[in-house]
């Protein structure tokens, strides 16, 4: 990120000006429930503030703000509003027959899902600005990518733990930093035209975008969310494959190469490996080793499909009545075209 | 690991973990580009011989253990 967000509203306003100076108690608003705690700016904006101190911390910010008691305190009443929200919207699946049934329980949520394809459209219809704003959506989660799964590591133990890992070292290249997703996924931005710098994006993104992100962090940040964390990474990985062949389709029709696609084809291929782990040696794992974890998995996947799917709605919605699906705008011509014309 | 470990996973892929070699009729190594792999088993990938996804958009049904020939 190269400068602090702009607030949106009361709390993070508070929080943005509080941060900006060295670590102090913090005296801010309590925060009022809002009437969509799962899109609001205020309320997603100023927790994605607050769980950036986890990740790479933000520019000019005092790296002790990460555990001010007083930030905290506001924090958690920002997530017990989040919390409230996501278990209104969010019914428990019901659970599987049995732990080996984890998988089938998994698809059978992701099969529930009834939100428009992003990736459909994008690989027929969009535009290359629209192409341009899912990537910028996207590299809010995706420039960190696995980063937010990775604080279940130290949580699992035995055969889930061995299987988390699998997955994660493809997510971190295996060794080589060139590979690392988050940097095919910064190689592809910079190919576009876009700014792939950490949280360039951030002040364009809705809301609604935020959340998806949130929800991994609240997730990863809390141990009791431990289950919910496995079954959120579970269903990420069982619905990526398909997706990202649409995805890279888009881009070849949109005329783009190699280095554009390298990202989603290579989530193609990973994907159809990882969906096998994760379904049934990770999340079907740890149900196995903790009976009573196997509500909170089917949840966290739950949760993954509901906000993704409020996401997409309100973006394919905007591409619809012909408007951005940013907050504001990519400013014109700020993505490449490319260099190839389309065939 | 020293020998290959082949998993076949409920109405999914083959995955193969361990030293294996991939070839074509031919003999010649077909690169997986990755230590564990996921053959296609339904057929429909476009990627094939390696596992892409569209099982799931075909909806393949298959069983993790081997299928009994008086099944019925
Ligand atoms: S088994 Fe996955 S595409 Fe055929
Ligand atoms: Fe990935
Ligand atoms: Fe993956």
């Amino acid at each position: 990120m190269l400068v602090l967000p702009q607030p949106r509203g009361e709390i993070s306003e508070a929080i943005l000006a509080a941060l900006a100076r060295s670590v102090h108690p913090l005296a801010a608003p309590s925060p009022a429930v809002p009437i969509d705690p799962l899109s609001d700016e205020d309320l997603q904006l100023a927790l994605y503030c607050c769980y950036e101190l986890h990740y790479r911390g933000l520019p000019g910010v005092a790296d002790e703000w990460e555990w001010e008691p007083s930030l905290l305190a506001l924090r958690r009443d920002l997530e017990a509003c989040f919390e409230a929200a996501l278990t209104a919207a969010v019914p428990r699946p019901p659970p599987p027959g049995g732990p080996d049934q984890m998988d089938l329980a998994l698809r059978a949520v992701a099969d529930a899902d009834d939100a428009p394809s992003v990736a459909r459209y994008v690989e027929r219809h969009a535009t290359v600005e629209q192409l341009l704003e899912l990537v910028a959506h996207r590299s809010a989660y995706q420039l960190k990518e696995a980063d937010p799964h990775s604080w279940a590591l130290p949580r699992l133990h035995g055969p889930p733990k061995a299987a988390i890992v699998q997955i994660q070292t493809d997510e971190y290249g295996n060794g080589d930093p060139a590979r690392i997703h988050a940097q095919l996924f910064a190689d592809a931005m910079d190919e576009l035209g876009l700014d792939a710098r950490y949280g360039a994006y951030v002040d364009h993104l809705p809301g609604s975008t935020l959340a998806t992100v949130n929800l991994m962090s609240l997730l990863g940040l809390h141990r009791r969310w431990r289950g919910a964390l496995v079954g959120h990474l579970a269903l990420f990985e069982m619905e990526s494959s398909v997706p990202n062949r649409r995805y890279a389709s888009g881009l070849r029709r949109l005329g783009y190469g190699e280095r554009a696609t390298a990202f989603f084809d290579e989530h193609v291929t990973a994907d159809a490996v990882h969906e096998s782990i994760a379904a049934v040696d990770l999340a079907g794992g740890l149900a196995r080793q903790q009976p009573a974890l196997t509500g909170d998995i089917l949840w966290g996947a739950a949760t993954l499909v509901a906000l993704d799917g409020r996401a997409a709605r309100q973006m394919l919605e905007a591409w619809e009545d012909g408007a951005s699906s940013l907050r504001i705008a990519l400013p014109a011509g700020r993505g490449a075209t490319p260099s190839s014309a389309p065939s | 690991m020293d020998e290959a470990r082949i998993t076949s996973y409920r109405d999914g892929p083959l995955l193969v973990r361990g030293p294996f070699r991939l070839e074509d009729q031919d003999g010649t190594a077909i690169d997986a580009g990755r230590d564990t792999i996921a053959l296609c088993r339904c057929g429909k990938s476009r990627t094939r011989p390696f596992c892409d996804g569209t099982h799931r958009l075909v909806r393949f049904r298959a069983p993790s253990g081997a299928e009994s020939r008086h099944a019925g």
